[in-house]
Order: structure tokens, then C-alpha cells, then sequence
């Protein structure tokens, strides 16, 4: 027994290490580049999110006897104190054409953000277990989230649909632009979603700082007020800035009242519609990119 | 093929983790130390090869699994890989606790690389396998820690990886599931599957291994046949012993495991081999050297200087004795300083054995002690093929025919 071996000479590129190396390319082998947002093909990072948003989804949906339910009673009550609030106590919506079924719907696209941002705060720790033990792109925890709180919204959209068949709202094709308002308010939220899933693995005050800002937003979106309560028209425009309201807005005239301004016209034109446009474009670059920046480190850093 | 991979972890002096913090204190610099938890390790495992990779804790084995994982990134050198792998790390992969069986097999084997309908049509066989087909419907949290890793370990197996990355599956479970192990590590290698094993089972490596990497402080030692790793391990498992049992000697102090009326006193004892060259570790077969110094406070005349080897189960395993091998060792004056010297053949198993020196004279019953020092030092002895029992010795076994048994009648005493 001897223990001269101890040192290791320096590395130098040996002419073994490299033809090792040619022969195991030949052979279709590749280099090990570590863990990061996005390793692998596309197809199986859209399996990997489809399986943990849907698992996830469908714990929430089957895990308790009337799981269904459940997931209407919150905003349901929510919907029946601010309903009772803002017709009788501060009248101030009263005049709102439809306002029972606009503002369950505010209250459901509000919940599809919350949903997904809130979730993504804690998503990394939350899925520890599969971080440090599994190889695989990163990008999939925020957006699986993402993923469940949209599936929960088609559910929940669904209530808001018999509500507005119920209170006998005229169905319009221009029903139909819900679907690219729709994509924007996701592009929007996928983007905080990766910025707050990644800035919590570095700062845990994100966590409460999130809570009351998402708050803030709640109350800063027509939804349980017009628009048009706001007797500052500057102050009109900076609120219309905020993506949720571009949705709340543009639902508002193309759903339930054609003759309530649009989204455009409440902002002041298509110039200052690139406010909230180009907002949503800007987070989710920056959500990609400083995902993809702390992505590589998130399992030694858990 | 691994090729001078280094794996440096920052620990920062205290954590910034909040907001709150930076903003508070935004030009204090947060220092930290370098920690190199994996330094320049260099390998390359071929197709089909079995690896193993021991190490004590800390050694940085896990570390470098994980790089090969893909789980950490490496700080420097390249990693590159042929084929897909599968990893089991830490006790089982992440599964979900409030789902059943069957989501989280599902879930895991497309973590794993399945596409969602391959994973679907081995189910069954990785539940079989687990042997948990009654309990398919209940939430993991519900699981016992030995069902979660048997399920987790038939994952793993069934993705049909061609290289396989496991760490420390054999630290649970009970008997019955490592041999199923064992079976299915003989089956992965006769598929021709690569395996790199990480683990403390010296035994396991030099059952399967074709090759292993012994890891210390982030540094490979030894590479190569397992059985010489083995014997390194042991080694380095024990080399901080000797340090410790250095300083006891040194210290002088009279403690409770020393015994005698002080006529003379054991100062210092070692271990060697029969090289003269000071050892923990000697190999089965070799020489074991005791040499001990004496340091006589009054006159002896003819003392019975010996010692008494015990196992770690504290058995005797082996006295010798000077009035035993009947040599006169002569008187002593005191001030006299002299050193014993005890040597005997290694046959003793593979383990840790202490070594209780003692001077005594022959009283009129049995010894009286000047002194004994119990435990007083140690050495371990390392080997290949361990039988289980307390020496290996040299035998013979011959197996010859002695007659054809042709008639039946025969085993009922009937004579040919």
C-alpha cells in the first residue's frame, strides 16, 4: 500500500483524452453541458410541462370530494361582497351595463394571475425534489404553473359562460377577441411567472413583496369600478398601462357593452397602446433571461 | 469519458437572502470561501463497463455524480456522454406525496426521458417490479420510506437507459430487495448497460465493479482494480484513526484503560510492517509488527512481556507472550528503557483489530501487571475474499470419487 498517487499532475489535452473524446462524438455521444432552462428537444419540454401542469391541475380538481366546487366558492363569495359593495354601499357601479357577470369575469381573469404568479414564487423549492435529482430544462417548473392556473381558468371561464347566459347577454362575434387578449395577458403572466419563480431563489422577501403588489394591481384594475370613475384622465391612461386592465376593458366592449370604450380608445390610441404591448413583450424577455441566468445554479442553491 | 472536471462551491461567509438585506447593506461585499468540493478528476468508463466510485463522506463522489447527471454544472473541464441516462440520487427520485403510484411513475419516467406513451406501456412492469401492485392507489405520503425507494429504483431500471448513475441505493432496503438489486445489476450488465455506482459497500464494489475510482477531498487516489481501491479505502477510512491514537500516546496521561502497580511503564507503541515501515493497514498474509517501548521505574527480573490482539467485538483473537514462546528476555534495572518487539502472520479477516500491550512479572497465581494499557493502539487488516469468519487461513479442500454408487441397495448398508 502506498499513497504516493495523492497528486495529480496538472491537466493537459492528452492525445488519449482526445481521441476518447472523437470516438465517443462518433459514436453520437455529446457533451454534458449542466443543468439549465432549457436542455433537450422542444417536444420533451412541452411533455414535461404538460404532464406536471396537468398533474397538478387535476390534484387541485380531483384531490377533494367536490373539488369543483370548492374551486368556485372563493371567488364566488369574493363576487358577492364586492357586488353588494359597489352597487349599494359605494354605488359606484351601479350604472354598469351587465356588471353581475363583468365582474365575476374581472374576478376570474384576476385569479388566473394570481393563480399563476403567486404559484410561480414558490415554484422552484417547491419542486426540490425533482431539481436535485433530475436532469431536466428548468423552463418547465414556471411554466407548468402557468400551465395549471390556464387549465383552472377554462374551468372557471366556464361558470362566468353560464352567468352570462343567464343574465341574457347578446352573443357576438366580437366575443372572439377575448382569444389574442387572452395570449397577451399569458405572454404577460409567463413572464412574471419565470422573473419571480428565479428571483425567489435568490431573495425570499419576493414572497410577501409579490403578495401586496399583486394586491395593489387587484385594486388598480377596472374591475370592481368603470373606468371612467377616475376623474383624472392621465391617471385613466397609467391604470389602461397594466395588461389585466387591457383585458378587463377590451371584455367589457366586446362581451357586455359595445358602446363602453375599448381598450384603445380608454388608453388614448394605438401609440399608447404600445405602453402595455411593449410591457408585455419587455417581462417576458427579462423573465427569460434571468430564468435562463439563474437556471444553472438553482439546484445548489435550493 | 470525464475529463479534469473541478467543481468549486462558493460558501459565502453569511446569506443575502432577502431584499430587505441588499437593500440595507448594498455596498457590503459578501465574502466567501472556495470550497473545492470536486478538484480535477479525471476518467472515462467504456460501454458496458461496470464503475464504482467509494469515497469517504465528503469525498465529493455525490458531487460528481451530480455533474454527470447533469444536475450541477462543472466549474471547469468536459463531461461527455453517449447514449441516455438514468440516475438515481439521494434516496429515490423526487415523487410527488399527494399523488398515487401511478401519476408519479408516470411523471418520473418522462422526467427520465420517456415519451409519455412509452411510459405509459411500462407501468406495469415497473409496479410489478416494486411489488406494489396492491398499493397503486395510494398517495405516496402514505408510502413507507422502503416502498418509495423500491418504487423509485424500478423506475430507474425500466427506462432503458444505456448508462445508469446510482448512489447508495444499497443503504436501504432490506435484505430480500438488494439481492434483487444485486439480480437486477447482474442482468443491467449482461444487457451490456453501462453503471456507475457511488457507495460505501466495499463489498458491492468488489462484487460487481470491473473497475473503481477511490475519491478524497475532491481528488481521485486511486483508479483501478477494485480490490486494490478496497484495500486504499480501508486505509484512508482508518488513517485519521492513527492520528488520533498518536496523540493518545503521546499525552502520557494515566487513564482508566491502563492497569498495573508502575513498575514500569508502556510509553509508546506502533504498528509496522515487516518492512520496518510504520502502518495502519496490513495486508492478510503479511507480517504484523508490533513494537512497543518499556520504561522500568524499578528492578524486574525476567518479565512476561505480551499483548493481546481483540477484534472490534472486542474477542481475543490472538495473545502472544514471551513466557510462551519461552525466551528469556532478561533483567531490568530501573531506568532501563528497552523495546519489545512482537511480530505474528496477518490471517485475521478484514476489519479493525486493537492491540492491548502489557508488562507484568509472574506472580504466584497468574501475572501480576506493572502495566497494561488497554486498546492501546490498532491496525486493520485488509484482503480479497472475506469468508465471514474471524481468520482466513490457508486450506485445502479436495473432493475425490471413491466408488461408483451403481446399486440402490447400497446407502441401506448392503455391502459390494
Amino acid at each position: 500500500m502506498s499513497t504516493e498517487t495523492t497528486d495529480v499532475p496538472e491537466r493537459v489535452e492528452t492525445p488519449e483524452v482526445k481521441d476518447a473524446v472523437e470516438r465517443i462524438k462518433a459514436a453520437g455521444g455529446q457533451r454534458i453541458p449542466g443543468p439549465g432552462a432549457f436542455v433537450g428537444t422542444v417536444r420533451r419540454m412541452a411533455n414535461l410541462t404538460w404532464t406536471l401542469g396537468f398533474l397538478e391541475f387535476r390534484l387541485k380538481f380531483f384531490g377533494a370530494v367536490l373539488g369543483y366546487l370548492w374551486q368556485l366558492v372563493r371567488p364566488a363569495m369574493f363576487f358577492g361582497v364586492y357586488y353588494v359593495l359597489f352597487t349599494e354601499i359605494v354605488p359606484v357601479s351601479r350604472d354598469v351595463k351587465y356588471f353581475a357577470p363583468l365582474l365575476l369575469f374581472g374576478i376570474m381573469m384576476y385569479q388566473f394571475f394570481g393563480d399563476a404568479t403567486g404559484g410561480a414564487v414558490r415554484a422552484v423549492p417547491a419542486a426540490e425534489g425533482l431539481v436535485r435529482k433530475i436532469h431536466f430544462p428548468r423552463i418547465v417548473i414556471p411554466v407548468s404553473v402557468v400551465l395549471t392556473a390556464l387549465l383552472n381558468l377554462a374551468v372557471n371561464l366556464v361558470a362566468v359562460l353560464v352567468f352570462i347566459a343567464l343574465s341574457q347577454v347578446p352573443l357576438r362575434w366580437s366575443w372572439l377577441e377575448f382569444f389574442p387578449v387572452l395570449a397577451m395577458l399569458t405572454v404577460f403572466v409567463l413572464g412574471l411567472s419565470l422573473l419571480l419563480s428565479a428571483l425567489f431563489v435568490r431573495f425570499r422577501d419576493i414572497a410577501p413583496i409579490w403578495e401586496v403588489v399583486s394586491l395593489a394591481l387587484f385594486y388598480g384594475t377596472p374591475i370592481l369600478y368603470p373606468i371612467d370613475t377616475i376623474d383624472s384622465r392621465g391617471l385613466q391612461q397609467v391604470v389602461m398601462c397594466n395588461p389585466l386592465a387591457v383585458m378587463q376593458q377590451q371584455m367589457r366592449h366586446s362581451i357586455f357593452d359595445p358602446s363602453a370604450d375599448s381598450a384603445v380608445q380608454a388608453i388614448g390610441g394605438w401609440t399608447m397602446m404600445l405602453i402595455p404591448l411593449g410591457m408585455t413583450v419587455g417581462t417576458f424577455v427579462l423573465g427569460l433571461w434571468v430564468y435562463s441566468r439563474i437556471a444553472p445554479h438553482v439546484a445548489e442553491e435550493l | 469519458m470525464v475529463d479534469g472536471v473541478r467543481k468549486a462551491f462558493r460558501r459565502p461567509h453569511h446569506q443575502t437572502h432577502t431584499l430587505k438585506e441588499r437593500a440595507l447593506h448594498p455596498l457590503r461585499r459578501i465574502g466567501h470561501d472556495e470550497f473545492l468540493a470536486v478538484d480535477d478528476v479525471s476518467f472515462s468508463v467504456e460501454e458496458g463497463e461496470f464503475f464504482g466510485i467509494v469515497g469517504r463522506n465528503g469525498s465529493g463522489k455525490s458531487t460528481l455524480l451530480k455533474m454527470l447527471a447533469g444536475i450541477y454544472g462543472h466549474d471547469a473541464g468536459d463531461i461527455w456522454l453517449r447514449g441516455r441516462l438514468s440516475t438515481f440520487i439521494e434516496l429515490g427520485v423526487g415523487f410527488n406525496p399527494d399523488l398515487g403510484a401511478r401519476d408519479n411513475v408516470m411523471l418520473n419516467a418522462i422526467m427520465l426521458g420517456l415519451t409519455p406513451s412509452m411510459a405509459r406501456s411500462r407501468y406495469d412492469a415497473v409496479i410489478d417490479f416494486a411489488e406494489l401492485r396492491e398499493f397503486e392507489e395510494v398517495k405516496l405520503k402514505n408510502y413507507s420510506s422502503g416502498m418509495h425507494v423500491r418504487l423509485a429504483f424500478s423506475v430507474m431500471i425500466q427506462v432503458d437507459a444505456d448508462v445508469l448513475l446510482i448512489d447508495e441505493v444499497l443503504a436501504v432496503g432490506d435484505a430480500a430487495f438488494q439481492q434483487k438489486c444485486f439480480d437486477q445489476f447482474n442482468r443491467l450488465r449482461d444487457e451490456g448497460r453501462t453503471m456507475i455506482l457511488v457507495t460505501h459497500d466495499m463489498g458491492a464494489v468488489k462484487r460487481f465493479c470491473d473497475r473503481a475510482m477511490l475519491m478524497e477531498r475532491g481528488r481521485t487516489i486511486e483508479l483501478g482494480e477494485p480490490e486494490r481501491v478496497g484495500a486504499h479505502y480501508l486505509d484512508v477510512n482508518f488513517s485519521g484513526d492513527r492520528a488520533a491514537s498518536v496523540a493518545q500516546i503521546g499525552a502520557g496521561a494515566d487513564d482508566l484503560s491502563r492497569q498495573g502497580d508502575g513498575r514500569a511503564r508502556i510509553e509508546r507503541m506502533w504498528v509496522e510492517d515487516d518492512q520496518g515501515e510504520p502502518r495502519m493497514l496490513i495486508q492478510r498474509g503479511d507480517t504484523v509488527v508490533v513494537r512497543f517501548e518499556i520504561s522500568f521505574a524499578e528492578d524486574m527480573a525476567e518479565p512476561s512481556v505480551g499483548l493481546v490482539v481483540e477484534d472490534d467485538h472486542h474477542r481475543p483473537v490472538f495473545a502472544g507472550n514471551s513466557i510462551w514462546v519461552a525466551r528469556p528476555v532478561g533483567n531490568f534495572k530501573a531506568g532501563d528503557l528497552v523495546e519489545a518487539t512482537v511480530s505474528f502472520e496477518n490471517v485475521l479477516a478484514s476489519g479493525r483489530y486493537t492491540v492491548t500491550p502489557y508488562v507484568a512479572s509472574r506472580g504466584s497465581a497468574d501475572l501480576e501487571f506493572a502495566d497494561r494499557r488497554k486498546d492501546f493502539g490498532s491496525f486493520v487488516s485488509a484482503g480479497p475474499n472475506d469468508t465471514g469468519a474471524i481468520t482466513v487461513l490457508d486450506h485445502d479442500v479436495v473432493v475425490r470419487t471413491v466408488g461408483t454408487d451403481s446399486s440402490p441397495n447400497l446407502r441401506t448398508g448392503a455391502t459390494s
